[in-house]
């Protein structure tokens, strides 16, 4: 049995604008476990970021965490002060951006940063402060480290920036380290190389990580379980292989057969999800993913579904589930969305006004 | 009786060439430093051929967007020819160009960007019709309805502006204006990669079923390579400003020639975990180099894993040549090997 | 090939957001939001019903001429005989004075604007949108012209052309326009990276309906911003020439030359120093409260 690390319970995040009321993260449970990989995947805006963020009460204003717990070890974050929650934020998480251009100093070293974060929380002397920022370079294999080290943020190419993040990330052994989209900013030789680190970092020094992406298929590579967001609530949550083998959720369903795969032989159409998500001020009653549900039955638009058991470790939170949904069902999802009629008009005037306009 | 059932379009290999690019260079001098200049496009040469979507793919900073402009008389070219339907493009100016202009449209990146915030719905996709002079007033208002309806969009959206649309919305509004002259030919560039997952599949579904209504010819420009092989019938890869490699989607996927093309398909991950553990990416040494002093010889010998350095890879320039399967073409001094 | 009716429906993506609203109207919303900017606007609707309407209420007999010297109230202080605002050392009664100054000094800030918009446009437009040769002849120009002191170039071009009305609009205008048409040169150069000039380019528009249909309405705020801006900067020019003696000649009143007048006095007769001064800031206020507004207003960043 896995120690549990982190426990988010019922956490409810809320935007208070003058729109309304924005229910960004809206009754959240999730947990991860020591040396974990967890995944929390969905679109922008179905606040998987802002849960992150909650975790680390760093909600950005008008935000606010209106009720649900945090347990870090047992000790709630929510309640903690300022002295304990900025000892948490620095010995126990660390976070990771997805640009990392911003989150660096552009006047300082790349050194001398990583030696800020590291000696705010503890004192080092500076020959060791010097050498354990070496030695965090070279872990995150940033080549010729000491050299490196004396260069500021602007001389470091992408992938480069974002390995001193994950150092600077590191500098304090953390036991989580959440990466908010973490290579969405790179190019694809280069996301190989970050996630391949990332993967040997979990392995050796056993940091449970929490990767928030929208990429499914960053999500197979790198983690172990998955969490599936959708307008701030868990909509799914499983093993891995369980989730992409066979997800129970219709969303779950569509956002991995709307994506490409670059390993498919033919061309497979695509799962598209119509619509948009739901505004989050006034999310729609009963399920929140019912108005773009392609397998939608009248429940859902009344009572939302609670998460239950759909297989082991597995829970989904619908009426339908995709394992009782008909092979017909599926195909008319995947139908064409061009509006033929509008086509064949488009057509026809086409040679004549073509002809007018060649001369 | 579904669209969707309907035989894949796939070029057939003697269709005559729609668009030819020979010998193209593009450098952009930077100021003050006398003679320097990125060298963004440097020597490309390629054919798409009437009906296909040809696929180019690169990581930022290969030229491929430079070359969508160069192809699209966006941007002039430094050296070298392209020749649209016969016409030699590159030495159009004023009104030739842009009566030529009218058979090839872009769609271009960014939603929030490509429409003009001061215009209406209705006259962004008008103002090609307006400038070509089609049709009357009240036939160019139809028409705009119709392409609103044709991309999926409420045709009684025409006079609202681009800020009340969302992301997806915006780029089908600027699909729609591409296809209001009738184009034959269409160049996206990086079309669906500024959209969340579930808007991309709609925007690339309705790319391909307009390629089918409308027997379009896509040049279909982004970094992602599985959305580019899912969307083409052939795909050009692009490393600092030259083609090394291109194959039909399958043989590129299945027989890649080229170390580049090796190493970015397997950089990629698959959305599943039973495959993604068996697969092992092939790392590349660091990240691409400055395109204003590209390495010598082969561009990629700083980076591959089966250059010969010090040799040939580092002193002489492979040529893109047949390599592999049957219309795949590959510069390497090594093609084929691991 | 028909498709199923109902999944060519579901299809459409009929909603939008609601709001409805354009651009231009949404900058009127957020405008009026800001107390102090509308303040300045009444201030400044109230100055120009001020100077239209004097020559009126003299005629009517509610304000005495500004050039009626009564010799019997010299130097009298505000609020007697008769006189709100006091009078100057001929007599003349200062709020008549004020009011008639008003006209000089909204038609400097307001048509010296008239004169510099089309200069900076026009050179601005030009340089940004060609470029090349033509941006470098055109800024090498506005550079040298910008390195001459403004007030020096003003008092010379005065001083040869003579103190009427024009020779002092033109010269304010012709300093003016340098700042004008380096911000419309860089709006220009930013907005024609933007992808939907490339749109526009690539649907055949061509060049001065890019121009005149894409470049100058994207690049309207920033200039609009500028030109109200540039209002109290020619009121204060004039104010400074007519200080200077230099400016419209007496007896026509101009607040600055007010000052002028009042300074030799101030000590004896603080009124009318005081009022024209007062008058003077008061307007340079109002119309930077209004700039600041527009600005804020116009930049769609400033979105809530």
């Amino acid at each position: 049995m896995a120690q549990t690390l982190l426990q988010v319970e019922d956490l409810h995040t809320q935007f208070f604008t003058s729109r309304g009321v924005v229910r960004a993260v809206d009754g959240v449970n999730l947990h991860i476990d020591v040396g974990e990989t967890l995944g929390i995947v969905g679109e922008s805006g179905c606040g998987k970021t802002i849960t992150a963020l909650s975790i680390l009460r760093l909600v950005p204003d008008p935000g606010k965490i209106t009720s649900g717990r945090i347990l870090f070890r047992g000790n709630d974050v929510v309640k903690m002060d300022d002295e304990e929650i900025r000892d948490f934020r620095g010995n126990d998480v660390a976070m990771i951006f997805q640009d990392p251009m911003t989150s660096l100093n552009p006047v300082t070293r790349i050194g001398s940063q990583i030696e800020e974060a590291m000696t705010a929380h503890k004192r080092f002397t500076p020959e060791l402060a010097k050498s354990r920022v070496i030695e965090l370079l070279t872990r995150v294999r940033v080549p010729s480290a000491e050299q490196r080290a004396r260069d500021y943020p602007h001389q470091f190419s992408g992938g480069m920036r974002q390995r001193a993040m994950i150092a600077m990330g590191l500098s304090n052994e953390p036991s989580l380290l959440i990466a908010d989209e973490p290579t969405t900013a790179l190019d694809v030789t280069v996301q190989a190389q970050i996630i391949q680190l990332m993967k040997q970092l979990n392995r050796e020094l056993g940091t449970a990580m929490m990767l928030i992406t929208h990429n499914m298929a960053l999500v197979a590579s790198l983690c172990q379980r998955v969490v599936v967001m959708y307008a701030g609530r868990v909509v799914e949550e499983g093993p891995v292989e369980q989730i992409f083998k066979s997800p129970q959720h219709p969303y779950t369903w569509s956002l991995l057969r709307s994506v490409p795969r670059v390993d498919e032989a033919r061309k497979d159409r695509l799962v598209s999800i119509k619509g948009l998500p739901p505004d989050l001020t006034n999310a729609p009653p009963g399920c929140k993913f019912h108005p773009r549900c392609p397998f939608v039955v009248d429940r859902c638009k009344v009572e939302e579904p609670p998460l239950g058991e759909v297989g082991p470790d597995q829970v989904a939170r619908c009426w339908v589930l995709m394992r009782n949904v008909s092979e017909a069902d599926i195909a008319t999802a995947k139908q064409s969305s061009i509006s033929v009629a509008a086509a064949e008009k488009l057509k026809a005037p086409a040679a004549d006004i073509g002809g007018k306009a060649g001369s | 009786m579904q669209a969707a059932e309907k035989a894949p379009v796939t070029a057939v290999v003697s269709d005559p060439v729609i668009l030819r690019v020979e010998d193209v260079y593009k450098h952009f001098p930077i100021a003050g430093f006398g003679g320097l200049a990125v060298r963004a496009v440097d020597g490309v040469t390629l054919e798409i051929r009437r009906g296909e979507a040809l696929g180019l793919v690169g990581e930022s900073g290969c030229g491929k967007s430079t070359l969508a402009r160069l192809i699209t008389a966006l941007l002039p070219v430094t050296s070298g020819k392209i020749i649209f339907e016969g016409q030699e493009i590159t030495k159009m100016r004023g009104a030739r160009l842009r009566r030529m202009r009218r058979k090839m449209q872009m769609i271009f990146q960014d939603p929030f960007a490509s429409l003009d915030p001061r215009m209406t719905v209705g006259d962004i996709i008008q103002e090609p019709l307006d400038n070509y002079g089609i049709g009357s007033g009240r036939e160019r208002q139809r028409r705009v309805q119709e392409l609103l309806r044709l991309v999926g969009l409420n045709p009684n959206f025409t006079n609202r502006y681009p800020h009340e649309f969302s992301g997806g919305q915006r780029q089908r509004i600027g699909i729609a204006r591409a296809l209001a002259v009738n184009p034959s030919f269409i160049v996206c560039d990086e079309a669906v990669s500024a959209l969340d997952v579930s808007i991309q599949a709609q925007i690339i579904n309705l790319l391909q079923d307009l390629q089918r209504e409308f027997n379009l010819t896509y040049l279909f420009i982004a970094h992602d390579l599985a959305v580019v092989r899912h969307l083409s019938d052939r795909i050009a890869v692009m490393y600092l400003g030259k083609v090394v490699e291109t194959a039909g989607r399958n043989d590129i996927y299945d027989h890649p020639q080229h170390p580049y093309t090796r190493a970015l398909l397997s950089s990629i991950p698959v959305p599943d975990p039973e495959v993604e553990r068996a697969r092992a990416p092939i790392l590349l040494k660091g990240e691409i180099p400055s395109a204003v002093n590209p390495p010598s010889g082969c561009r990629f010998h700083t980076r591959c894993p089966i250059a010969r350095v010090p040799g040939i890879c580092s002193e002489q320039e492979p040529l893109l040549e047949p390599h592999g399967q049957r219309d795949q073409l590959a510069a390497c001094h090594f093609a084929g090997e691991k | 090939m028909a498709l199923a009716q109902p999944a060519l429906e579901q299809a459409v993506d009929w909603e939008v957001a609601e709001q409805q609203i354009g651009l231009w109207q949404d900058a009127w919303h957020r405008f009026r939001g800001n107390r102090l900017a509308v303040l300045g606007a009444v201030v400044i609707v109230f100055l120009i019903l001020v100077a239209f309407l004097s020559p009126l209420l003299v005629h009517l007999g509610i304000i005495v001429s500004p050039t009626t010297q009564q010799v019997e109230n010299i130097e009298v202080g505000p609020g007697q005989a008769g006189h709100l605002f006091g009078t100057d050392e001929l007599g003349r009664d200062t709020l008549s004075r004020l009011m008639f100054g008003s006209r000089i000094s909204l038609s400097v800030g307001i048509l010296v604007q008239g004169i510099i918009l089309p200069i900076g446009l026009a050179i601005g437009l030009a340089a940004g949108y060609f470029g090349g040769r033509i941006d470098n002849l055109l800024m090498r120009f506005t550079d040298i012209w910008y390195a001459f002191p403004d007030l020096i170039f003003v008092l010379v071009l005065v001083s040869v052309f003579g103190p009427n009305l024009l020779s002092i609009f033109g010269a304010i205008a012709l300093v003016g326009w340098v700042g004008l048409a380096r911000l419309v040169r860089g709006q220009v150069l930013a907005i024609k990276e933007k992808e939907y000039i490339e749109a526009a380019r690539s649907s055949g528009s061509p060049p001065l309906k890019l121009i005149l249909k894409h470049l100058l309405p994207n690049a309207l705020g920033p200039i609009i911003v500028t030109v109200v801006f540039g209002i109290p900067s020619a009121i204060f020019l004039e104010a400074v020439l007519s200080f200077l003696g230099v400016g419209i000649q007496p007896p026509t009143p101009t607040w600055g030359q007010m000052v002028f007048d009042g300074y030799e006095a101030i000590y004896a007769n603080p009124s009318s120093v005081v009022f024209p001064a007062l008058s003077i800031g008061f307007t340079l206020l109002a119309f930077s409260f209004v700039g600041d507004g527009l600005r804020d207003a116009l930049d769609p960043r400033m979105k809530r």
